[in-house]
Formats: structure tokens, sequence, C-alpha cells
């Protein structure tokens, strides 16, 4: 099996049974583990320093997707994320805005009207987050109520249960209706890959989501530990290369739960920029899902600034 | 800016204070040569004269191996191997106090990338002397006897590819077994050894138990000629080391001999195919293919040809050539202007013979020696490139259909170093590791170094194992 050899064509073959689509994800290279940590390793020793961590800062702040997901959430606590979100450091002006905010579907109008005008898309975890164990008809109204209240971006999470038991086509099939329910929301598939464990099960479910439409594949949802590592989002960057030789398709990425400082983030856009490639360096195609990683990215960008850190008082809780 | 581009992040060369000459270390001193010509070293990234060296003629080298026979007989020899061990603890814990002062000292000086020496060398080296401070107290356990016994005076050559680990899998063993040593590093690397000396003195090893002689090819000759000589260890050129078996031939001398490679890569179409492409690189342009035991020969399954093809020259246009001092720089200099030309020469045969010449695009600085990384496809076994050792980044491609033809070619070699096999098949491993005429079989990894392992070759990759209990037994007499 080549990834490279195949055409739209036969991707759209290996889905029309869910034999041929087992077989297609079973026949996917393997995934070496302690290669792919060696060299998740090796690219995090890359030095960015001056302007290229100048412009990595910046592009970071663009790339995130500032979230809360918590039962506590409540209006007041969304729109004070939205301000933030807007206006990342009131100190300085030309800070650049974040890619999104990302919240439950009920608070999406909430974070709509608050939003309204800015540029930054809503992004709603629908499909029963984060376990998804419910009926597909229930994440289907999920999904469809978070679109209705203004959702930009629906965060789906894949059924682990059956992707571990081996029913890939019920995956398939559950995420493909979601992608229906979005309608012109981009849609982002979580693979939760705490639950996975293995890097052949990352990859394969990987291939199953872009697939079925998503948009986006993301780590996890950040309730399961281990969330988001290096060499998870290697292997991800990994198959939406190959299914962009494939199809000609650009699918983006997202890690998200535990990156919490510049220098994790910096590795991050290291390793894109050397798996996927440049292309992938822009906030279409890649994403920080995060809440904490924004004040450390505002704390480094002033340190470059003004040659000194400034307390964590100067920044806003959110 | 609208793409990333990293900006340079070159580390100090404030760390490093390299004197304008040195002499020899001998009996704990260093002292002036008696009758050789003092040389240059400079650095293969630029060409900038480091330093002045000393050139030791037969006259000093006699004076370090009495120096060391000296102090065997005297002082190493008779101490307990707990004694030796505290020594060697001592040298271990200095060399990682000072390891990035090492660590850039060796990257001036041989042009390999500072993210090499700084994560590979230098911390291998430290972990050598670590491991066999170990083995000092415990040689009866070594399983080479109920009481084996040193050699006496090891006589040792090392090469420029790795100099600093090259000292370390000699000195460290040969010191922990008992025995005293006279090493002479090769002429165009020599400042991480002379560092290594200061290293002693700090560590108060007692004078002439380690003696360094800088030099070219005629200190190394007087040293392994010395009728004093009771071992001799060397790691180089195939072409030297039968030189130095003639030599070393009807004498009471032991030795080993660590010579050139041609290391088949062998990958099958079931291989974990990205860090396959990985292991590749690793294989064949770590240390800009300065390694003995590179994965210069690369053997692919027909039915993923194409693909590993086009994987690998997608990745090759990522490595990025340069300031070895660079912390971004994953390839650095050739080490000196004849080795550039031997690469250029061989190059030039391979392409004159048909194969086909591919590089990434890719700026070379206009000072030093610089060759891109290369991959020669079309390659047969009959090509000269995939005979002779280039010893640099050149990859040749071969194709196999089946593990057998696969095994037949990769065997198919004067040499027998090392090998690499890429497959998720364990059965498959476990049968070519057996079938390969080499000293170290890698399965889904390659140029991984520890030194627990053995190390060593089969055919004209020499004889004798460094590294592991069996690096031990090499300076044991039993």
């Amino acid at each position: 099996m080549t990834t490279l050899d195949s055409g739209v064509d036969s991707l759209a073959d290996v889905t029309s049974s869910e034999d041929r689509l087992r077989r297609f994800l079973l026949g996917l290279p393997g995934v070496d583990q302690v290669g792919a940590e060696a060299r998740a390793a090796t690219l995090s020793t890359r030095s960015i320093k001056t302007t290229a961590k100048q412009y990595a800062l910046d592009l970071a702040i663009r790339m995130i997707d500032l979230t809360t997901l918590e039962g506590q959430d409540t209006p007041g606590k969304v729109r004070a994320l939205c301000a933030k979100a807007k206006r990342p450091d009131p100190a300085d002006p030309s800070t650049p805005q974040v890619a999104a905010v990302c919240v439950y579907p009920d608070l999406v109008a909430t974070a709509k009207r608050e939003l309204d005008g800015s540029g930054i898309n809503v992004a709603s975890v629908a499909t029963a987050f984060p376990s998804g164990r419910s009926s597909l008809a229930i994440k289907v109204q999920d999904t469809k109520d978070a679109v209705a209240a203004g959702a930009d971006e629906v965060d789906m999470v894949i059924d682990r249960g059956a992707f571990l038991s081996g029913r890939y086509g019920l995956v398939f099939d559950e995420i493909a209706a979601i992608r229906e329910a979005a309608g012109d929301a981009h849609l982002k598939v979580i693979l939760e890959t705490g639950e996975l464990v293995t890097y052949d099960n990352v990859r394969r479910a990987s291939w199953l989501a872009m697939l079925a439409g998503a948009d986006f594949i993301k780590t996890s949802t950040g309730k399961v530990s281990p969330a988001a590592t290096l060499p998870v989002t290697l292997v991800m960057l990994e198959a939406v290369r190959d299914y962009h030789e494939a199809t000609g398709l650009h699918i983006g990425v997202k890690p998200a739960g535990g990156i919490r400082t510049a220098k994790d983030a910096i590795k991050y856009l290291v390793t894109v920029n050397e798996t996927a490639g440049p292309d992938w360096l822009d906030p279409e195609l890649f994403r920080f899902g995060a809440s904490s990683l924004l004040n450390d990215l505002l704390m480094q960008r002033t340190k470059l600034a003004t040659g000194h850190y400034p307390g964590p008082d100067y920044f806003t809780l959110d | 800016m609208s793409r990333f581009e990293y900006a340079p992040a070159p580390e100090s060369r404030a760390i490093v204070d390299i004197k304008s000459s040195y002499g020899l270390f001998v009996n704990g001193q260093f002292v002036d040569a008696t009758d050789g010509k003092p040389f240059k070293t400079v650095s293969p990234a630029s060409e900038e004269v480091l330093a002045e060296v000393s050139e030791a003629g037969p006259a000093d080298v006699d004076k370090a191996v009495r120096a060391a026979r000296k102090a065997f007989d005297k002082v190493w020899g008779p101490m307990s191997g707990k004694d030796r061990a505290k020594y060697l603890f001592r040298i271990a814990r200095l060399i990682q106090e000072r390891a990035r002062e090492l660590a850039v000292l060796e990257s001036l000086d041989n042009g390999k990338p500072i993210r090499e020496s700084r994560d590979v060398d230098i911390p291998l080296v430290a972990a050598h002397f670590f491991y066999y401070a170990g083995w000092a107290d415990k040689l009866e356990y070594a399983g080479v006897g109920d009481d084996p016994r040193p050699w006496g005076v090891a006589g040792q050559v090392i090469p420029w590819n790795f100099p600093m680990l090259m000292l370390a899998w000699k000195i460290a063993p040969a010191l922990a077994a008992g025995n005293t040593v006279v090493l002479k590093p090769a002429e165009t690397t020599p400042l991480t050894a002379l560092a290594f000396a200061e290293i002693c003195q700090q560590a108060d090893l007692p004078p002439g138990v380690v003696n360094i002689v800088t030099g070219a090819g005629r200190t190394g000759q007087a040293l392994v000629e010395h009728p004093d000589v009771d071992k001799v260890a060397f790691t180089g050129s195939t072409e030297v080391g039968r030189a130095i078996a003639k030599s070393v031939a009807g004498t009471h001398k032991a030795v080993t001999l660590e010579l050139g490679g041609k290391a088949a890569n062998i990958v099958f179409e079931d291989a974990p195919i990205d860090q396959t492409i990985e292991g590749i690189v690793n294989g064949i342009f770590f240390n800009q293919g300065h390694v003995c035991c590179a994965g210069s020969r690369l053997l692919v399954q027909e039915s993923v040809y194409d693909e590993v093809l086009a994987r690998l020259k997608r990745r090759m246009g990522t490595l990025r050539v340069g300031d070895p001092l660079d912390k971004n720089t994953d390839i650095g200099a050739i080490n000196s202007s004849a080795q550039l030309a031997k690469i250029r020469e061989l190059s030039q045969i391979g392409e004159d013979e048909g194969a086909e010449r591919w590089s990434p695009e890719c700026e070379l600085p206009a000072e030093g020696y610089w060759f891109p990384p290369t991959v020669f496809t079309g390659v047969s076994q009959a090509h000269r490139i995939a005979r002779e050792e280039i010893f640099g980044p050149v990859l040749s491609v071969l194709t196999f259909r089946t593990p057998a033809e696969a095994v037949e070619k990769a065997n198919n070699t004067p040499f027998g170093l090392s090998a690499g096999i890429w497959t998720e098949k364990g059965s498959r491993i476990l049968w070519m590791a057996n079938q390969l005429r080499a000293g170290v079989v890698w399965a889904n990894t390659f140029n991984r170094f520890d030194p627990t392992s053995p190390f060593g070759g089969y055919k004209e990759s020499g004889y004798g194992r460094e590294g592991g209990r069996h690096g031990l037994e090499a300076y044991l007499a039993h």
C-alpha cells in the first residue's frame, strides 16, 4: 500500500464498504514508537531566537482557540474570555487576536454576541463532549443546536469505544453524519489520543477522520491525560501531509490540552514547519487548544520587546 | 517575515580557551616535542587556524611509552580496582562538568554540528567512563576467566570522525582493566584529546597513566611499532589497519582493529515508513557521513522504491547545512580538504559509471570544506560507489525483491561492520540478524551507540570488539 500513489478515486473506493475501509486502515504503514519519539525529541532541540522567535510568538497567538470547558462556565466567564480574545494584551495594541473562542454549545450564543464583528470565530464542542457516549441522534442535535446558535467551528469527539473494538465503519458514519449536521461550520474531529494509546491507532484514526470529512484533526478533549504530546502531533502532521499528497486537500491539526508555555508552543511550530511544511503555519491549518498558553506567550512577547519579564499580574486572568 | 525562517543561533566560543600552541602530554605534564615540526589544526568550517600542535617523533613516543611503563609497574598496575574506579568516576564527572566546553571545542576542530557533539558525542563520552569505572573492581566477573590481568602499555591510535568519543572507547576500558596508555589522536582533530589531558591533571590521575602524543601517520607508526607496547588498538582506515596488522605480526602484541564499512540499510515494504526515512537520514547524514558504520548502501524492496525515494528526497530538502556551531545545523563541514577531495572524486566516479546523482538545493558557505547531502540512484553492486567507503554524506540506493536477495546483497561486500533492517515483522528481524555478516545489526533504528553494547567488525572491517564486557576483554590477558 502506498499512500502517495492513491488518488482521490481510490480513496473514495476505500470508504465504499466497512471491509474495504478496515483493510485500508490496517494496511497503513506502521509507526515505530521509539523512532517517532526520537524524531519529536530532535525537533524540540531546535533553537528559535530573535526574529524567528518574534514571528513564532505572534503566530502562536493567532493560532489559539481560547478555551473554557468547565461545568461551572457562565455567560460572565465567557464574556470575559471573549474580551481577552479580542485584546489579549491591553497594554500593547499591536498584539494579534486569537483565532477562536471555544465553549460548550449552550454558551455559543453568548460568545457569538461578544465577538460580533471581531473576525474571531466561535468554536463549540458538540457531540456529547467529552465522552461522546450518547446516541447519534443526540449528537446530531447537539451539533445542530451549536450551529444554530452561531458556531463557526464544531469540535466533535469520536466514539473511542467503537474505534478500539474495530468498528471503523461506525466511527466513519458518525463523523460523516456530524459533518452533514454541521453544515458550513468547520469540523474538527477530536481523536482523544490518550485513549487510543498507540501511534498506529493515532495514524489510523487520523486517516479515518480525514476520509469521513474532517477539516481538522484534533488530539484531545483536554479531559484525559495524556492530552496533546509532541510525538502524537508529529504522527498526525505526517498523516495530513500524506493525505495532501494523495488528494491535494489541506487538513488542519489541533493539539489541545497541556500546552502551557511559549517554549512548548514553539516546539510544536517547529514540528509543523519540518513535517507538514510551512503551508501549515497558518491559523487556517494549525491551532492550539489552550487557555493558559496565551499569558505565557504574552509575557515572552513583552520580554522580547522590552528586555525584561513583567510579573504575572501585568496580564489579565481571562 | 511571512515564513518561519530560523534566525542564526550560534553557540558562543567564549566558553573555550584555546591556547596558541600545545605540547605533548607525557608523564602528567605538557612537554615540548624534541624531534618533530609543529603543525596547525584548522576549523574545517572556516579554515581558520585554531592552534599549533606538536608533532611527536620516535624519541617523543619512546618517552611517552616509558612513562606509561613506569606508571603501569609502579602505580596503576598494583592499584586496587576500587581505587582505579575512583579516578575513572572522577574523570567522568569532570567531562560532564566541562561538557559544553568540550562540545564547542569538538565542533570547532572537527566541523560536526553542535547538536551532535552536545547531544550525542560528549554525553556518550561521559557514559563510557562511568560504565567502565563500574567494571574496574569487578574484572573477574566479566566472563573472561578467574584472574584476568592487564596487558601493560596500550598504544592507541584514533580517527578524526569522533575524536573525543573514540578516545573514550579506547582509554576508558584500558584504564579500567589496569593498563596504562599512550594515545595518538588524528592530526586534524587533536584539540579535545589535549583538553582531556588537562582533565587527567584535574583528576589528579597519577603521572604516566595517560599520555597523549600528537602527530600524523609517522607518529602513529612509531607508537604501534614501539617494542615496549603490549597492546595495540586502532580505529581508522582499512589500508592503515592492514599495515598495522603486518607490523605487529610475529610480535607479542595484542591487537584490535576497527576499520572501514559499507553498511547495508535494508528497507522492507512493511517498514514503519516515516521512521525509516529518519533512520536512513540518520544512517548516512549523521556526522556528515563520517561514520565507519554509516548506512551508506540503502537496499530498498522494489515494491516501495518510489515511495521511499520520494519521501527521502523531501526529507533531505529540510536538512540544514552550515555553521557547525549553529544549534539548528543538521550537517556540518567535511573534516579536511583531503577528505572533501576524496568525496568529490568518488561522487564523480559514480556519475561517470552511470548512476544518477541528486542533492537538494542548498547554499554552501564560501569558506571551509562542504559537501551537500547527496543520493545516488540506479546503483548496482558493480558500481564503485556501492563497494568503496566514501566517508561522506553520499548515499547509494540499490533495490532487492526478496529477503534472501537482501541478505545476499548486504553480505556481498568486503566489509562487515554494521547493518540496518526496517520491517514491522519481528520474525524477519531475527532471521535477518542471523544471516547478516555484520558486527552490529540495528532493527528499526540506526547509528545508536551505548557503552554496554559491543561494537566491531567482520572481514575487512577489522577484528576485536569495543564497548560492553567484550570491550574489556580486549584489554585483558587471560
